[in-house]
């Protein structure tokens, strides 16, 4: 058990403070939670409750953690169904019921040069979070930012962004692990570190691209989980080389190396 | 016995084979791990007691993702049964477990008759485990599981022997995936049982429309959450007319309101499962409310409410329909 991230777990209703739409049928909530962003880290999340009254989905749903600004916690999510239509219509004055902060977070201190954020469109979520820690440490950024079309893309609180989209309507026409790799060839970044959050199929790129160019790559993982925290034992993920034979997303990750896990 | 067994005035505890529980909401397995994952959101140890996630002989990896699938008003699983081992609980999780004031009820899981026999053997050497529960009754492992419960003879066979192995209580979690789930109740009373656990998960399954894929790696899996509350009201209605021994209700068990009904129907004491893990702390909220609810109805003792169902139905008024 990651006791440091744990020692702080709490159960909370939090005061939203904002929620509006920041690109196509993504919306940015922010809400109240000093004890959440006392204690959270880049690459962590809080597990939600979208339902009211009974209406809505029956159990939580995880999301990453955004960002956070002083006693203030944003999630940035797609809607995409009936749980996230109802926070999208979350307004200023309304309560938001969270558990967090849960997971192990990303591993900053590894030894690299340049760090690269790679984000296929909602994986963006963690990165502003990320960003800002990074830009404490004073370590270099470059962000890489996918999306389907102009209408999605969000770089709010990234660094150095360049971005793809599928249908060439911004940026680099193409994936965002094609854009990835051409930079990579193009700029000498010195000893670089991928950091990744996305679909699965990028994810997998991006595994097979670190590997062909002995990059360390750390990437955070959604899992469909019941509790968040460890017990329901949904959010099994196959490991490649361990004895025990699955991990949990929830608490063995989100994040995790490349090399850890199958996907 | 230090057991507070009264709550502001109020008798809420009870006892099996003389063992005392201080109120009647327990943690059903699986729901609440070893106990110390949530610690820190819940005051555990208000509780009338712990039922662990399921143990095996040996450390279960459990079945492929996906596990887990939200269906309407409830949740398909199907873990597989992915548990630490029986050792390694003893090692790792036994001493946290004994330091609460909560009773620690070992739920065992096995593959065959011998293996339910070592586990409980073993268990038997340590302190601070109240009792066991046999799970003869998970759909959702190729081995054992569910085959058991579903034989009667099989389901009488492990309670008796497994009943030589212990004076503590023993408690059998049948499954309702069965045609008479009373004949099941009777045969493990007959072979020693303490009580009995009314219902594990229902199978049950959910289809990609996308794909054609099944959404759960295993096809199916079980059932739980307040989907199925209406179902277990009524497996727990007819073991309590078949058996003597006391009946823990379990079934998506929602609120205080649930928890009542449960005890009407004939439950002596009632399980929280799927609901931890929506809301950690609602056992804590359904004891309390429990209490009020008696000090609002003058019940000075909970074992009043257990099988008060009055089954007169022509007298029977439907509230709160619109």
């Amino acid at each position: 058990m990651n006791r440091t991230s744990m020692s702080s777990l709490v159960q909370q209703v939090g005061l939203v403070q904002s929620c509006h739409e920041v690109a196509a049928k993504t919306f940015l909530l922010r809400f109240n939670s000093p004890e959440i962003a006392a204690s959270a880290e880049p690459g962590q999340f809080v597990s939600v409750l979208a339902a009211e009254s009974g209406e809505g989905p029956l159990l939580r749903r995880p999301f990453s953690i955004s960002r956070i600004e002083e006693n203030i916690v944003e999630l940035i999510f797609h809607v995409v169904g009936i749980g996230t239509n109802l926070l999208s219509r979350k307004q200023l004055g309304d309560w938001v019921d969270v558990i967090g902060p849960l997971g192990r977070p990303f591993h900053r201190n590894a030894e690299y040069e340049t760090a690269l954020l790679v984000a296929g469109g909602i994986g963006v979520a963690p990165f502003p979070f990320l960003t800002d820690d990074l830009v404490t440490r004073g370590q270099r950024i470059e962000t890489f930012v996918g999306y389907r079309n102009a209408g999605q893309v969000f770089t709010d609180h990234l660094q150095n962004v360049r971005i793809a989209t599928d249908d060439g309507s911004d940026g680099f026409h193409g994936n965002v692990v094609q854009l990835l790799e051409a930079s990579l060839i193009q700029n000498n970044f010195g000893k670089v570190k991928i950091f990744a959050c996305g679909p699965t199929v990028m994810l997998k790129a991006l595994t097979e691209l670190a590997q062909r160019m002995n990059v360390c790559c750390e990437f955070s993982l959604e899992g469909q989980m019941a509790c968040g925290f460890g017990i329901c034992q949904g959010c099994a993920v196959e490991r490649r080389e361990s004895a025990a034979k699955y991990a949990l997303v929830c608490k063995d990750g989100p994040a995790f190396l490349s090399t850890e896990v199958n996907l | 016995m230090t057991t507070v067994s009264m709550a502001n005035g109020i008798k809420t505890s009870f006892t099996i084979r003389g063992v005392e529980f201080k109120n009647r909401v327990f943690v059903a397995s699986g729901t609440f791990g070893y106990g110390d994952e949530i610690c820190e959101l819940v005051d555990v140890n208000q509780l009338g007691g712990i039922f662990t996630k399921s143990l095996s002989w040996k450390p279960r990896c459990g079945n492929p993702p996906q596990r887990i699938i939200e269906t309407a008003s409830g949740m398909l699983n199907s873990i597989g049964l992915a548990n630490i081992g029986v050792q390694t609980f003893i090692e790792q999780k036994l001493p946290y477990l004994r330091t609460l004031s909560t009773r620690i009820l070992v739920n065992i899981a096995a593959s065959s008759i011998k293996e339910f026999c070592d586990v409980l053997s073993v268990l038997e050497e340590q302190k601070g485990i109240a009792g066991y529960e046999i799970n003869v009754s998970c759909p959702n492992v190729k081995e054992g599981g569910m085959s058991f419960g579903t034989d009667c003879k099989m389901t009488a066979e492990i309670t008796s022997q497994l009943r030589t192995l212990t004076t503590k209580p023993l408690i059998i979690k049948l499954t309702p995936n069965v045609t008479h789930i009373s004949e099941f109740a009777r045969a493990a009373e007959s072979a020693g049982a303490d009580a009995i656990s009314v219902i594990n998960t229902l199978i049950g399954m959910a289809v990609d429309i996308k794909t054609h894929k099944p959404k759960l790696s295993t096809v199916t899996g079980g059932l739980s959450g307040p989907a199925i509350k209406p179902i277990a009201l009524a497996k727990v209605y007819e073991v309590a007319k078949a058996v003597k021994i006391p009946i823990f209700g379990i079934g998506g068990i929602a609120g205080t309101e649930d928890a009542i009904e449960f005890l009407l129907v004939g439950a002596t004491a009632v399980q929280i499962g799927t609901m931890n893990f929506v809301d950690p702390a609602i056992s804590i909220k359904i004891i309390d409310g429990l209490e009020n609810y008696a000090r609002e109805n003058k019940i000075s003792n909970i074992s009043t409410l257990v099988g008060a169902l009055d089954a007169d139905v022509k007298f029977s008024v439907l509230q709160s329909w619109l």
